[in-house]
């Protein structure tokens, strides 16, 4: 009970700041651009293809969607501490577990909602507009890019609640926050190619792809273009995907497997944070 | 029934020791004012009773378990130092929200609301609260779900004068239908005649529990007797002379120390002669404060 109690007022809260509107407009404007004027640099404006689309959806994805996801908890923690709230709501029946679970329902509910909102109506859009679109593949890609999308979010709004844990202040904890974000996002990829560049082969090679798993960016962006026909090209880093002996089935457990360790993480800190 | 029982607690923050050997309990309608300076261990043991520290040695039972239970957390009210509450929320969806968290009936929010004085404001942002608002809110916060004990720290922080009189007896009207009350705070004017039992911390060492008649039995701190007088000077050497303690004071007044059993005599003789006003002071709690403060100071009781 006590764990929707809390979540409810973090989806009040985000219906009342606007966040949940703001982010489905975004995502739906961003969508719906991409689907029209994503082919405008090979010369023709207007819907390519799905594929096309939904490899660029999952570009801009990668950089949007953790970053709204830090930013909605990011304070989660260290916020209520510096409000006097922390140390009130732990004297309340509630323990640290049910108190981490409901921030965790409440702003996992609002990024849900704000991809389905979102991504679901350029997706509708397309379905309607385009004339001779395959819907079925349409709507496979899109449910499955706006689940992956969703599951990419949620596991960084676990590492959203670690950082609130830790930060002894809310400065602190958006620094991280930033931090986070600028190393899965940016660095890590850069990372992974220099590797790849000055190894020259020294690293067993049926070791590198497995290191993709090591960033949850990635492994999204995997569920997507490989969910794509044969011909999508991958670039970068992705190209390492091609010889990872996973399975669709694998690659959601991974984004699992990062979502359970996360939360856990953020438990772990959480009952260690001094009140 | 005892609601609150610590016994021998030593409490360390890493090397640091913050509580030592602190044995403290409080009954069912009990009120005990808890004294200290900033940094006494007020706090730590108000988050001891809360289960939000556990104590390094000792033990401390609360309705006779463990503090952490959810049962005896819902029989447990607590206004902190320092809330600022939800800026965003209004004071009525502030109180609905933690009323719901606590299991309290919902019925009950705009009755406590009442109570401490926000209807007016029930509808407005916790945002532009003044300081004394938000208290009150927190105030009400912490009666949320009648409980059957109650700590307060610092309660009259940013209360005009009427209204921590209303504090005062609010907690008087709730010691009455048998709530134990924790007051903590530095001393206060006025709190003496709301308080069972005052109990002294200072460096986090308790130097006095008791009712104000018996620490002020135990110090054998003086009364004072100030009388205006017409040859102030004459009687000044002459009760002196006799080892009273006396001091003289502008406008022709004497105050002479009446420890217990003195006052009597010392007031008859004094009567006799040309006194045309007279003021007696007993000791308050602010100077039984002083003392055992001071005596704590000078025999090193610091840690």
């Amino acid at each position: 009970m006590n764990i929707w109690h809390i979540a409810r007022k973090e989806i009040s809260d985000g219906l009342r700041n606007r966040w949940l509107l703001a982010i489905s407009l975004l995502f739906a404007i961003l969508a719906a651009g991409i689907a029209w004027f994503g082919s405008a640099t090979a010369g023709q404006v207007g819907f390519s293809s799905i594929a096309a689309t939904i490899a660029s959806l999952a570009s801009l994805a990668t950089f949007l969607v953790p970053l709204i996801a830090l930013l909605l908890a990011y304070d989660s923690i260290v916020g209520e501490d510096e409000g006097g709230t922390l140390l009130l709501l732990l004297t309340y029946p509630l323990g640290r577990g049910q108190l981490l679970l409901g921030k965790f329902a409440g702003h996992g509910v609002i990024l849900a909602l704000a991809t389905l909102l979102g991504f679901g109506s350029a997706a509708l859009a397309i379905g309607l507009l385009v004339p001779d679109v395959d819907l079925q593949v349409l709507l496979v890609s899109f449910v499955r890019f706006i689940l992956s999308a969703t599951l990419l979010g949620w596991v960084f709004l676990a590492m959203a609640y670690v950082l609130s844990a830790l930060a002894r202040e809310k400065s602190t904890a958006a620094g991280l926050a930033l931090g986070v974000w600028f190393v899965f996002v940016l660095v890590f990829d850069l990372a992974l190619l220099a590797l790849l560049v000055f190894s020259q082969g020294k690293l067993s090679p049926a070791l590198l792809p497995y290191l993709l798993l090591f960033n949850p960016t990635d492994i999204f962006r995997q569920l997507n273009i490989m969910g794509l026909d044969e011909n999508a090209s991958l670039e970068g880093v992705m190209s390492l995907a091609s010889e990872l002996p996973l399975g669709n089935a694998g690659l959601w457990l991974s984004l699992m497997i990062w979502l359970g360790v996360m939360l856990a993480a953020a438990h772990f800190s959480l009952k260690a944070r001094k009140i | 029934m005892k609601l609150i029982e610590l016994s021998s607690i030593n409490q360390y923050y890493g090397q640091m020791q913050v509580l030592s050997n602190i044995s403290l309990s409080l009954e069912e309608g009990e009120v005990l004012g808890l004294f200290g300076h900033n940094g006494a261990g007020k706090t730590t043991c108000m988050k001891l009773v809360l289960g939000l520290l556990k104590p390094t040695e000792g033990s401390v039972s609360v309705f006779g378990g463990l503090p952490t239970e959810a049962q005896r957390r819902r029989a447990l009210g607590y206004l902190p130092e320092n809330v600022t509450f939800y800026p965003q929320l209004t004071g009525l969806e502030t109180l609905r929200h933690f009323a719901r968290i606590k299991g309290a009936s919902l019925s009950q929010v705009e009755e406590l609301l009442d109570k401490v004085g926000l209807a007016h404001a029930s509808q407005r942002r916790v945002k532009t609260y003044s300081k004394g608002m938000r208290q009150r809110l927190g105030l009400a916060q912490a009666l949320l779900g009648q409980p059957r004990l109650l700590l307060l720290d610092e309660p009259t922080v940013g209360l005009d004068p009427i209204a921590t009189q209303e504090l005062y007896q609010l907690i008087d009207s709730l010691r009455c239908q048998g709530t134990g009350i924790i007051l903590c705070s530095h001393v206060l004017p006025g709190v003496e005649a709301y308080i069972d039992r005052a109990a002294i911390l200072s460096h986090g060492q308790l130097q006095a529990v008791g009712t104000l008649a018996q620490l002020a039995e135990q110090v054998g701190l003086p009364a004072w007797i100030r009388v205006k007088i017409t040859e102030p000077q004459k009687w000044h050497d002459h009760l002196s002379g006799l080892g009273h303690q006396v001091r003289l004071l502008p406008g022709r007044e004497l105050e002479v120390a009446a420890p217990n059993g003195d006052k009597i005599s010392l007031l008859r003789t004094l009567l006799h002669e040309g006194v045309s006003d007279v003021e007696i002071h007993r000791p308050t709690l602010d100077d039984l404060y002083r003392h055992y403060v001071i005596c704590a100071a000078n025999t090193g009781g610091s840690l």
